[in-house]
């Protein structure tokens, strides 16, 4: 278990300082797929660097399995960090060195026999699934092929956690979900927890199974990303989840609803038969579906009538459809 | 012209100009090997300590260190190399016994050179990339590690580059020390050709001196490519002629 407390990581800067994370408090439990997100320079790198103390934090604490890591001299450090896995974005592979040899260096720094290492080098390559390339150099691979290689690095100290620093930034959108596949595998086969920092909801949706919203240097929420996807609370969360959805400034409506739909519903009949069966035109000012693990979720915002009673007629028999959560927007910029 | 020609001629016929040039190509050879040798492992370690021990290296040194270090590199690196060389002669009486001849040149030629290393291996090992480094410290890799096992191998082609550099500049010293006592080939170009007025034999003395320098420096580039793993076969003659430019402008500095 990972647990972040009061994490603050303030930087020296010409005018002043600058707060990169403010606060911070996160648990992050063992076999979750944990994504954190924001918009670029939110503090998710900061965040992620702070857990193997690459970064270290200003003040709070960053407990490992109920192990202060702020707190533990550099050797005792480094051992620490061999069970906590890294990728990142450029892949940061040692490039003088093949495939293999890449793979076998963290098992080469801990003091591995070379046979052993080699060994276990090559059920890495395998489950990776590049078994060819032990002999090529990283110069030789495409981006996702190195992202794999430095996958299996990660991998070769046995780690228990495994940090993606915006590690599928750099690729295409099928090799994005190849690696993100090739994560959750890994994740559900060992037992791995994964620490995945992205600026892509995408990412989220694909493979985790809680989110955690970073802005400012600070968490604005978290929970599963069922929870978050389907009703985001702050407006940093309403950004990211539906970043282009509407544009709030240009419309003009007194009454709005956001209602979502937990899976299953389809939801066109729904304003249809509200208009047939009530007779109410209701105005739908923004709408969004997604895909989160294989469920169905979509939401929408409408814009009831001026009029109250055929507003609260609406509304009314939006709450009586099941599978659907309707909620006020007191908060709609008209 | 004829006289030159002459003069050449004397110096391909006559077996004892043949013996002072193989003794002077001995000695030029040998001087810049030594010095060579010594001057890339003092700078290597003055460079490691320079990139290693800055505020964001790998292993941080106490900053007044750093700067008493920068200091005496720069310092040393100013000192134009004759003048050096005068300072650093009685040094070399302690150390070899005679303040004349080959050996007594190589101590200043290392103590010229070695800052001009430290340097040369310093911008060298700042080109590897920060983000590996981190990647390796996110492994737990000691920072004695991470010199030994990722600083330097990573930018092996470029010290081979940094390597022939510097063998390249030591020969010229060397050839500066022929005007003070200095053997080798420096030695006859300057008795004969300034003392003497027989342009034929310092000719050929320099014509020696670019053959040597070209070989250096074909054999070293060939082995920092041949060593560098971040290109591919398709790509390596671009590379070559790339690190040859940047060589030629490593070499092109203000004292020589």
């Amino acid at each position: 278990m990972i647990e972040l407390r009061q994490l603050s990581k303030t930087f020296p800067t010409s005018e002043g300082s600058f707060d990169a994370l403010k606060d911070v408090n996160l648990t992050i439990s063992d076999g979750d797929i944990f994504g954190v997100v924001g918009m670029s320079g939110a503090g998710k790198s900061t965040l992620v660097r702070c857990i193997n103390l690459l970064e270290r934090p200003s003040s709070g604490q960053v407990l490992i399995d109920g192990q202060d890591m702020t707190a533990l001299a550099p050797k005792q450090l480094r051992q620490m960090r061999r069970s906590i896995g890294m990728i990142f974005q450029q892949f940061n592979l040692l490039m003088q060195r093949t495939c293999l040899k890449n793979i076998c260096f963290p098992m080469e720094i801990a003091g591995m026999d070379a046979a052993q290492a080699r060994q276990k080098g090559m059920q890495l390559l395998e489950i990776v699934g590049l078994p060819d390339k032990a002999g090529a150099y990283p110069v030789q691979l495409s981006g996702g092929q190195k992202q794999r290689i430095a996958i299996a690095r990660a991998l070769a100290s046995d780690p228990k956690v495994l940090l993606c620093d915006e590690a599928t930034s750099a690729l295409d959108p099928t090799t994005t979900r190849s690696i993100l596949r090739l994560i959750q595998d890994i994740n559900r086969r060992m037992g791995i927890t994964v620490v995945i920092i992205t600026h892509e909801m995408a990412v989220v949706e694909e493979i985790c199974s809680h989110v955690a919203i970073l802005d400012h240097g600070r968490v604005m929420e978290t929970g599963t990303v069922e929870e978050v996807f389907q009703n985001p609370q702050t407006e940093a969360g309403r950004r990211l989840v539906y970043p282009d959805g509407v544009r709030l400034d240009q419309l003009s409506a007194a009454n709005v609803v956001r209602i979502a739909f937990n899976g299953g519903s389809s939801y066109e009949p729904l304003i249809a038969s509200l208009a047939i069966d009530c007779g109410v035109k209701v105005n739908i000012l923004g709408a969004d579906t997604r895909n989160v693990n294989g469920q169905a979720f979509g939401t929408m915002l409408l814009g009831l009538p001026q009029d109250g009673t055929e507003a609260a007629k609406a509304l009314a028999y939006l709450r009586a459809q099941p599978d659907v959560t309707v909620e006020e927007v007191p908060d709609y910029h008209g | 012209m004829d006289k030159v020609l002459e003069q050449i001629t004397d110096v391909l016929t006559n077996p004892r100009m043949h013996a002072e040039f193989l003794d002077g190509i001995w000695e030029t050879v040998y001087a810049t090997v030594a010095a060579t040798a010594a001057a890339c492992l003092l700078g290597l370690l003055l460079g490691i300590l320079l990139v290693v021990g800055e505020k964001d290296g790998v292993r941080p040194l106490p900053a007044p260190v750093m700067k008493v270090l920068n200091f005496v590199i720069n310092v040393l690196r100013s000192v134009p190399f004759l003048i050096l060389m005068l300072m650093v002669l009685p040094l070399s009486k302690v150390l070899v016994g005679t303040r004349v001849g080959t050996i007594a040149s190589i101590p200043p030629l290392i103590i010229a050179a070695a800052p001009f290393v430290a340097r040369l291996v310093e911008s060298t090992l700042r080109e590897v990339d920060k983000g590996v480094l981190e990647a390796a410290q996110a492994m737990g890799c000691s920072p004695f590690q991470i010199v030994w096992k990722v600083i330097l191998p990573e930018s092996l082609p470029a010290l081979i580059a940094a390597a022939t550099t510097s063998f390249i500049t030591i020969l010229s010293y060397g050839a500066m020390a022929g005007a003070i006592g200095g053997g080798g080939l420096g030695k006859i170009a300057i008795n004969y050709g300034y003392n003497k007025y027989n342009y034929g034999v310092m000719l050929v003395s320099v014509v020696l001196i670019v053959i040597l320098v070209q070989l250096i420096q074909s054999i070293g580039t060939h082995l920092a490519l041949r060593l560098d793993r971040r290109v591919r076969l398709a790509e390596k003659k671009g590379r070559l002629r790339e690190i040859q430019k940047k060589e030629r402008t490593a070499r092109r500095r203000p004292g020589i």
